[in-house]
């Protein structure tokens, strides 16, 4: 009863040409279908060159300074030998704490309020096209809006004006990844709140925030992975020491400005320096956007 | 003892029937009568300019199951969620009556629905624990009361009183919402009584679950209304049949282009399902089970 045989002549009327089920390489949509699929797996792989070939180049050249010394040690002068970055990175990682301690609380409750209190009004409208205008802010903006801001009325650069630039690069992008997270709260969890007899404040601190921080904590990495990279606003700011930080109120260094300094100086030492800091930099904003990564799975997965 | 005295009239199908307080509703001595723990008196109930509901009168009696039952549309579970005010969340909401709860209106001006609803409880059509462990779960309403006795006990009593306690006991501190759906459902439960309010709305409870678990959530009802008063909205008429003892039938009127629901009947479930005293009550029950 093999049906292949009888192929188009003996059909039976209404019944279908099972020929056509098998596999023709010549026809047009196959190959049409093939070609594509190669240029689609093509593209994607260009795509990826970029990032790995900066991360490898990175290995290649900043890899042989890693080490306890570039970590501890201060940037060298000119013609020295030896030296590390120890100051810029703890400059970084001051002033993006500082931006952080700014920008969290004030992103998060503006994401609870547009999310949970006027999420329709008008005032909810104006401020979140206010901070999706924000997040495409040229960084360079910020910093001379912080140095009339903050640098003029203090007479100083400082970390503290550093960390004010970078707070308000990051605020957007928490507030609107917060709003985001509170709104991906199921309805039925606040209801179920509300019917337990929380009041509206009960609700948000005790359920919905709870159910929404891997969203929010995912937001907050990835702006602190922004801010970290970031190099006009703090030449504007927070400029250049030699030297360890002692105040918030004094000049620091930062990895994103030693990288923009010294790999224009004529010196091989200073180079490598560079190239060492980069690496560092790459690593942490990798790592910052693998954690968040991490945490937005485990959202979706509990 | 006074059998169904207490059951009101049914409303009248003539929108132009005012709606009479029942000739025995005692309600106003402060302190309810012994019989029944709320009485609705809803004369309309709007969602913006939409009249969602009408004319709906009834006595809830206390400790015993009542189900509102009633096709799509009819406002069955809007009425139910009016009862702990949850429909105050919906924007637009208004109500126009009455719902006495042990004799206090709880849509007095006075009246903090926040507190109603710790007395009144309720668990929905979608169970949805919260994503916190089981334990915490059960132990959410204590801790928004401020509860001082022994928590451990509480959860225990909770989740035994819910059928869910031999499930759950090793796994305590496990997220809650990796049980099963019956399960979950199960554990909402517990999460409502552990704070032992008085009466359990349960909003078509069943809807989401397979026989077996629909089986247990109703062996459940029978076991909790010893200690509460349970009130729920299902689309299962053998489920109202099976574990109601009292049934109301909700119809939505489209005569007059609107979508307006009212309450058709109201009685001992026997009396709804053998001998309904009205054409549309008689109409759905039997178009239901043919």
């Amino acid at each position: 009863m093999s049906v292949l045989p009888i192929r188009r002549q003996t059909m039976v009327e209404g019944d279908i040409d099972l020929s056509k089920l098998e596999r023709r390489l010549r026809e047009p949509r196959t190959l049409i279908n093939a070609a594509l699929n190669w240029l689609v797996a093509g593209l994607t792989v260009l795509a990826m060159v970029p990032l790995f070939s900066v991360i490898f180049m990175l290995l290649w050249r900043g890899g042989q300074r890693l080490g306890i010394a570039l970590f501890t040690e201060l940037p060298p002068g000119a013609g020295m030998v030896g030296g590390g970055i120890g100051n810029a990175l703890l400059g970084t990682v001051i002033m993006v704490g500082i931006a952080t301690l700014l920008s969290v609380p004030v992103g998060i409750l503006g994401g609870i309020y547009l999310a949970e209190f006027g999420p329709n009004t008008k005032t909810a409208s104006v401020v979140r096209f206010a901070a999706k205008v924000l997040t495409g802010l040229p960084s360079v903006i910020a910093g001379v809006f912080v140095y009339a801001l903050v640098v003029t009325t203090m007479g100083t650069f400082s970390a503290l004006a550093g960390g004010v630039a970078l707070s308000i690069l990051m605020l957007p992008t928490i507030i609107l990844t917060a709003e985001d997270a509170i709104r991906m709260v199921p309805h039925r969890m606040r209801e179920a709140a509300i019917g337990m007899g929380c009041t509206q404040t009960q609700a948000i601190l005790k359920v919905i925030l709870p159910t929404a921080r891997p969203g929010i904590l995912t937001g907050v990495m990835l702006a602190v992975a922004r801010a970290a990279g970031e190099t006009a606003p703090l030449l504007f700011t927070a400029l250049f020491s030699d030297y360890w930080i002692r105040r918030l109120h004094e000049p620091s260094a930062s990895l994103a400005v030693i990288i923009y300094d010294f790999s224009g100086q004529p010196y091989p030492n200073l180079i490598e320096i560079a190239w060492a800091a980069s690496l560092v930099l790459v690593l942490i904003v990798l790592g910052l956007n693998i954690a968040a990564q991490f945490y937005l799975r485990k959202s979706f997965t509990k | 003892m006074d059998t169904h005295d207490h059951a009101p009239t049914p409303a009248t199908i003539k929108p132009a029937a005012p709606a009479p307080v029942p000739a025995n509703g005692a309600h106003a001595n402060g302190n309810g009568n012994g019989h029944s723990i709320v009485e609705v008196k809803l004369k309309a109930l709007y969602y913006g300019s939409f009249k969602a509901v009408r004319d709906t009168d009834l006595a809830i009696k206390r400790n015993a199951i009542t189900a509102f039952i009633g096709p799509s549309g009819c406002g069955k579970s809007t009425v139910l969620r009016s009862i702990n005010r949850m429909n105050d969340l919906v924007r637009g909401f208004r109500f126009d009556g009455h719902i006495h709860f042990r004799g206090r209106d709880i849509y007095d001006t006075k009246i903090d629905p926040v507190a109603v609803r710790r007395h009144i409880g309720m668990v929905f059509q979608q169970p949805n624990p919260f994503a916190m462990s089981i334990y915490r779960n059960v132990t959410f309403g204590l801790r928004l009361n401020g509860y001082k006795g022994n928590i451990q006990d509480k959860v225990e009593q909770a989740l035994r009183g819910s059928a869910l306690w031999d499930e759950v006991k090793e796994k305590l501190h496990q997220s809650g919402l990796a049980l099963s759906g019956g399960q979950q459902q199960r554990l909402c439960i517990a999460r409502a009584i552990a704070t032992e309010p008085e009466v359990l709305l349960m909003d078509e409870p069943c809807s989401a679950l397979d026989p077996v678990a629909t089986r247990k959530i109703e062996e459940l009802m029978l076991e909790l209304k010893k200690r509460f008063t349970i009130i729920t909205v299902t689309h299962n008429l053998q489920q109202a049949k099976r574990v109601a003892d009292m049934t109301g039938f909700l119809y939505v009127d489209t005569t007059q282009g609107a979508r307006t629901g009212y309450l058709v009947e109201y009685g001992p479930t026997e009396g709804i399902f053998n001998d309904p005293k009205e054409k549309h009550t008689k109409d759905y029950i039997q178009g239901a089970f043919s």
